[in-house]
């Protein structure tokens, strides 16, 4: 293994973590908006505390994996954010309003300006993962050639695969903070709120499902370079990913919250390292691989030793963090 | 100083646009993330005083602090997060030619800002679920978090000033050096004048919000604390700033020395240059300006007769907008002494009589010192920015040569000129609503 294969490693285990918990705190915006009814005061509630104390710490995997590409292979950012320049001033002004949306609505006491920052919070919680997810279509199937923009500014994230990119994207967010937030509600002692977030994760994990189905014929007919890979080199991940994900149905409808968490994790997790190892070696499909994208060999060993400092101090304050946010109040 | 000719104009009709989003997105981050560096350091002061028996007062400052933090953290956060899409988004061919030597330390930063907003939200998550002490310690790596990611991203714009540790050999970058890059010889002084002017913002920030509450309520103790705590930290800051500034224009004469004849307006080299106090600078000539003979030679070199460079070593297409330079400097150097002048007055009347000065005026002062630093630390970005076109990196990729070639770059500047207008709006609303008092306010 090089110094460039163990960096894209840990770009993709970071870019795995965003998923799992970045994508989660999407997700708890997607149903903070849907909330309504006699629960609504306290879906609110759980969300703000569930999310509260981790969501900046979370976001920071997006910055990670920027710096990170840029660091280690500079052709492939630069194509990335000149071609796909519309989506990702989408994704920034999403991560803007979001952010700060949900840091005003906690500090405001008005019900009218709660509302409309929650709404605010909401909507850039949808839009953001959406446009994330068609930027990752666009990469996957191979819309993204090298250079300054390069590509097609609009067809490039405005596409079948794009458009299934984001509405899985924004389905595996929804889905993923409905089973955390089961668990959540449990802990907090409130089973009638664990059950309506059960219901909301084993309808959302089936629609997941359904999307993630057609989305094969998608992938098939748009994106043939990739597919060929997925249902070869990358099948048993594929494989892993359904299994996984169609137990943490049965496990939810049992009740095994704790469980139907890990295996969440793993259907999406899993999902994400096949598209890597299907698309391995390239870095943009078809056209650039990890060998020609690389930057300078002392470059990659300064970054991989700083990224692993950075992991010794990184990890164990992150997990702290985890722990000390499930604790209740002293 | 001859162009590397492997580098080629970008077709992109709206440079402009560019240059103005970076501007407007560098400009507006930077306010925020001065109390990203400055403002926990106040916080853990507040709360280490409360625990040493300094009262409710100091408790109550901690935690109203803590709340301003948590809201400029969450803003800073997402705003700094656009910077490193724009990083690609506007200046592609700069990050695919050099991402290789300068993104080391974004890399680095990227970890020390995880060390930051994780144990922020320890910090103010773990207010009532943690020991007192144990508390305190958290506070620790947000201060060092801050500190540390604030003076790598500062060592990328200081290579950017002074690009060294790569090679180019025929338009292809080799023996690139990463550490080398960042231990630049423009990051000593630049990392620690910017670092300074982040306290100083801070400082001086925390304090007008707290003046202002003085002169509406003179008995408030909350606000009278608040003032001191925070006003002390940057009158001590800012004597220190004002004489690293002062090496930071004697490194300039010698390593960006065009940068220097824009701040000062010199379009000929001079021997015994003067130094020029306001003016307006156009079409080759100095109006208006308040001349010291030999000034400036004597500043940047220490020697009267020392020669200072001029614009006009270098071919008008490579010298810096004069004007806007002079202007910018002119303003940082100003409110600069002017901040020194308020922070004496504070001395002079805290060692007369243990108490800060009483009239008016003083208070005035003090609120405008918070826009005040704010300006000084922008027009010294101005400087720092502006001083080095039309280069992205110094003498060897210009601005044009770095830009996107995508199309429709205003439509993106306007969008996001709306969207920062309403977060201004925003995070003013609720900064203010925070600080301002409450009613469970202690009293005198």
């Amino acid at each position: 293994m090089t110094a460039a294969d163990a960096i894209l490693v840990l770009l993709w285990a970071g870019l795995t973590a965003y998923a799992l918990f970045g994508g989660a705190d999407f997700g708890a915006g997607f149903w903070d908006l849907l909330r309504g009814g006699r629960r609504s005061d306290a879906i609110g509630a759980l969300i703000e505390d569930t999310i509260g104390p981790v969501w900046e710490a979370n976001h920071v995997w997006l910055i990670f994996a920027l710096v990170v590409v840029w660091t280690a292979f500079p052709p492939v950012f630069a194509a990335v954010a000149s071609t796909l320049y519309v989506p990702l001033t989408a994704v920034a002004i999403g991560v803007i309003l979001r952010g700060s949306a949900f840091a005003f609505r906690k500090s405001v006491e008005e019900p009218r300006l709660e509302r409309w920052f929650g709404v605010l919070f909401g909507l850039s919680s949808i839009i953001t993962p959406f446009f994330l997810g068609a930027i990752a279509g666009a990469i996957a199937s191979g819309r993204v050639p090298p250079g300054n923009a390069a590509g097609d500014a609009i067809g490039s994230w405005l596409n079948p695969t794009s458009i299934l990119g984001g509405t899985l994207a924004v389905g595996i967010c929804a889905y993923l903070a409905a089973v955390y937030l089961t668990s959540d509600a449990r802990r907090t002692g409130d089973p009638a709120l664990a059950d309506a977030f059960r219901w909301r994760a084993l309808v959302m994990g089936a629609a997941v499902g359904v999307v993630a189905m057609l989305g094969i014929v998608v992938l098939a007919e748009d994106a043939p370079a990739l597919y060929d890979r997925l249902v070869s080199r990358a099948l048993p991940l594929v494989i892993l990913s359904a299994v996984a994900g169609l137990g943490s149905l049965v496990l939810l409808y049992r009740r095994r919250f704790s469980a139907a968490r890990l295996t969440s994790g793993l259907a999406v997790g899993s999902v994400l390292w096949g598209w890597a190892v299907a698309q391995y070696p390239n870095l943009l499909a078809g056209s650039l691989t990890i060998e020609q994208a690389s930057a300078a060999e002392a470059t990659l060993v300064a970054l991989l030793a700083s990224l692993l400092v950075g992991a010794v101090l990184v990890v164990p304050s992150m997990i702290a963090l985890f722990v000390l946010s499930q604790r209740p109040r002293a | 100083m001859n162009l590397p000719d492997i580098f080629v104009t970008v077709d992109q009709p709206d440079l402009w646009a560019a240059r103005a989003q970076m501007a407007l997105s560098l400009a507006w981050h930077i306010v925020i993330a001065c109390f990203g560096v400055g403002l926990p350091l106040l916080v853990l002061v507040a709360e280490f005083r409360a625990q040493r028996g300094g009262g409710a007062v100091y408790d109550e400052l901690a935690h109203r602090w803590a709340k301003v933090l948590g809201v400029l953290f969450a803003v800073g956060a997402v705003s700094g997060t656009i910077l490193s899409f724009e990083m690609g988004i506007l200046w592609p061919r700069l990050i695919e030619t050099f991402g290789s030597v300068l993104g080391l330390p974004f890399a680095i930063e990227g970890i020390a800002f995880f060390i930051e907003a994780i144990f922020i939200g320890i910090y103010l998550y773990g207010w009532d679920r943690l020991s007192p002490r144990v508390h305190l310690l958290t506070g620790i790596p947000i201060v060092i978090g801050g500190v540390a990611s604030a003076w790598f991203v500062v060592t990328a714009n200081a290579w950017l000033n002074q690009p060294v540790g790569f090679v180019l050999t025929d338009g292809v970058v080799t023996g690139v050096d990463p550490w080398g890059a960042i231990l630049n010889p423009a990051t000593p002084i630049e990392t620690t004048h910017m670092i300074l002017a982040a306290l100083m913002v801070t400082g001086f920030g925390i304090a007008a919000g707290h003046a202002w509450g003085l002169w509406r309520d003179a008995g408030s103790r909350l606000h009278r604390t608040g003032f001191l705590v925070a006003f002390t930290l940057a009158a001590l800051v800012t004597p220190v700033q004002i004489v690293v500034g002062d090496a930071a224009a004697q490194f300039l004469a010698t390593n960006q020395p065009i940068k220097l004849a824009a701040i000062e307006g010199l379009y000929h080299s001079e021997r015994g240059a003067p130094l020029s106090i306001g003016g307006i600078p156009v079409d080759g000539q100095m109006y208006f300006a308040l001349q010291i003979p030999d000034g400036l030679s004597l500043l940047a070199f220490r020697d009267p007769n020392a020669l200072v460079q001029g614009l006009d070593t270098v071919p008008a297409d490579q010298q810096p907008p004069v004007l806007p330079v002079h202007i910018a400097f002119q303003i940082m150097v100003a409110i600069g002494f002017a901040l020194l002048g308020l922070s004496a007055w504070l001395g002079w009347s805290w060692w007369r009589r243990r108490d800060p000065p009483g009239s008016r005026k003083f208070l005035l002062g003090s609120i405008l010192a918070g826009p005040g630093a704010v300006i000084a630390m922008e027009a010294g970005w101005v400087v720092t920015e502006l001083g080095r076109q039309p280069w992205i990196v110094y003498w060897v990729m210009r601005v044009d040569e770095a830009v996107t070639a995508a199309r429709g770059l205003p439509i993106g500047l306007f969008t996001l000129l709306a969207v920062y207008i309403a977060l201004t709006a925003g995070t003013v609303f609720v900064v203010r609503r925070t600080l301002a008092p409450g009613p469970a306010e202690p009293r005198a």
